[in-house]
């Protein structure tokens, strides 16, 4: 095993899968990554499953050391600089941090969320079966909350031998998030509901993991800003009292009691999620049928990332690094010690 | 059944949907509800995943790679006409709070709007007989129907930001019970000691749905000592079988 220290961090930062299930009916919230093609991309990258727990990194910059041994990290999801000896390194390809060397990632540049992955996994133990960091329910693992400068995360060796991998970069989508109507638009009249498209809404500075407030010329309700709470998924845009949208997301929770114009498709949740503070962004209704083809495909997509791996010649590390690393140590599962 | 007459399944994105039974807070409807999603736990419902029993609808998640909109609202609609409602739960909680001041800042406004004392509000607040219709919004939060009309009071346009745990909060027509700090648009009447959702306690979560529940009163004095407890792992609030109601 080696370690992962966290030398320097910034909000927002935490380890996180593709979520928590099994007590929904409880009022526990799945989180997750915020973009879960970020996380599939990373993941695997380094050889993990799609969905394995990784570290979702916050806007700001992060610098991480090796430990005890030399890790292989991926980065994807919004792009960023990451600096190792001196050279620039490119995302979405894997590289090795050998003992005692650091990498620094900094800030994200057009986007909010990056995904970095480390190859046998993080040592933690889970909770319904997830990792995911829920900072209000006090659950997560190996922290049951954000990282903080000086934590250290038990990770897997890494493989140094073999070669580093490569993914194209995911394709840039642009245009409107798209979303299907409902539960309550007929909470709204088909004037208001077209307003709702037609408005460039920008990210307000007050949001998090739970949810982006969304400023704006304000929505009016038809009938009553007051429902009796219903469920919640994730990508519900709702519209409390103030007609100011609320787009809930990872860390929402389960129900609400406010109308609930429409809910982002399954396809553009990353997209949207990757908007940062300040940004416009705007919505466009979509037919269910439509939706759910895409969140095939979205599926499709990420089932078959693992085949689209281009493996490099040799691994990233110096000479010297390698006699630093631990040549000796072999490649451990660190979600199971048995492997 | 005539009651599913009004039955709409309503899509939540591409992944979920709403079995409405109607609008209302309606013990019925709610009965109606729980009675859904027991028979969904003995049914196979391809693509089926989880499910979040509310007020009057059934929340239910799905896998759009192995089912559709049409199809799992076909095999919902055939199933919430065959299941009826699910008969009166056993359980009854009784759960102590502290009122008023720093513990319920919003007890004055409420007792203001409605021409009462904050002393008579407390009353109407612990005279009520509740049912737990629904755990919702963030872990262990208790919905709950059956509040005093009178008191009942619209909730506030702008949502706080933070609210503390423990807090005892009326919305609407709604009465509920939060457990761990997080934003609301509620009026914090008081705070309870007890934890519905408890991380690290071997019962995570203590309260379900369609269980009755009351409050009362409990001294200021005690709270450092009964949060300590709640704290270590004790329930704090009692719990009840009621052995005049069938389970």
């Amino acid at each position: 095993m080696s370690v992962l220290l966290i030398e320097e961090v910034g909000p927002a930062t935490s380890v996180q899968d593709f979520g928590r299930y099994g007590a929904l009916r409880y009022g526990l919230g799945t989180t997750g990554a915020m973009d879960r093609v970020g996380l599939a991309y990373a993941n695997v990258l380094v050889g993990q499953d799609w969905h394995a727990p990784l570290i979702e990194l916050g806007p700001l910059p992060i610098k991480l050391k090796a430990k005890e041994g030399t890790v292989r990290l991926a980065l994807s999801g919004a792009m960023r600089g990451i600096s190792l000896r001196g050279q620039a390194m490119a995302m979405n390809e894997s590289f090795c941090l050998a003992e005692g060397e650091s990498v620094m990632i900094r800030a994200a540049r057009g986007g909010v969320f990056s995904y970095l992955a480390v190859e046998g996994g993080i040592a933690g133990s889970p909770t319904f079966g997830s990792f995911s960091v829920h900072r209000r329910a006090g659950l997560g693992s190996p922290f049951a909350r954000p990282l903080e400068s000086g934590d250290q995360l038990v990770v897997g060796d890494a493989s140094v031998m073999e070669g580093e991998r490569r993914l194209p970069a995911p394709p840039v989508v642009a245009g409107p998030i798209r979303c299907v109507l409902g539960p309550q638009d007929d909470f709204f009249s088909a004037d208001t509901i077209a307003q709702f498209q037609a408005t460039e809404w920008t990210i307000s500075a007050t949001s998090d993991r739970m949810g982006y407030r969304l400023e704006g010329s304000p929505l009016t309700h038809a009938r009553t800003a007051n429902i009796v709470s219903d469920g919640i998924a994730n990508g519900t845009i709702q519209i409390p009292g103030t007609g100011q949208p609320l787009l809930l997301l990872a860390e929402r929770g389960t129900t609400g009691g406010y109308p609930k114009i429409a809910t982002v498709i399954t396809a553009d949740l990353g997209r949207a999620a990757q908007t940062p503070v300040g940004a416009g962004i705007q919505f466009q209704a979509i037919p269910i049928e439509e939706a759910q083809a895409l969140a095939r495909d979205l599926a499709r997509m990420i089932a078959g990332l693992p085949q689209r791996v281009e493996v490099l010649g040799g691994g990233s590390l110096s000479s010297e690094a390698l006699l630093a690393g631990n040549l000796a140590g072999h490649a451990t599962n660190a979600l199971d010690p048995a492997v | 059944m005539s009651s599913s007459a009004a039955l709409r399944i309503l899509p939540c994105g591409d992944a979920a949907l709403t079995v409405e039974f109607g609008e209302t807070v309606d013990p019925f409807l709610n009965a109606l509800v729980l009675g859904l999603d027991d028979a969904l736990k003995a049914h196979d419902v391809p693509g089926l995943q989880e499910t979040i029993p509310t007020y009057r609808s059934l929340f239910v998640t799905y896998d759009p790679v192995v089912t559709d909109f049409a199809s799992i609202s076909g095999l919902l609609r055939e199933l919430a006409q065959q299941a009826g409602p699910k008969p009166q739960s056993p359980r009854r909680w009784r759960v102590p709070v502290v009122y008023g001041e720093d513990f319920g800042i919003d007890l004055e406004d409420v007792a203001k709007g409605k021409g009462l004392t904050p002393d008579e509000v407390v009353r109407r607040h612990c005279g009520s007989d509740y049912r737990v219709y629904m755990l919702g919004f963030m872990p262990g939060f208790a919905y709950l129907g059956g509040l005093d009309q009178t008191i009942a009071t619209s909730r506030r346009d702008e949502p706080r930001l933070v609210t503390p745990a423990g807090a005892v909060m009326i919305g609407g027509v709604q009465a509920g019970i939060q457990c761990i700090e997080a934003p609301s648009g509620w009026h914090i009447l008081g705070r309870t000691p007890m934890r519905s959702y408890h991380p690290t306690r071997q019962q995570m979560f203590l309260i379900e749905p369609g269980d009755s529940l009351s409050f009362y009163a409990m001294p200021r004095a005690d709270w450092r000592m009964m949060e300590e407890a709640a704290e270590a792992g004790e329930w704090i609030a009692d719990l009840v079988i009621d052995a005049g109601v069938a389970a």
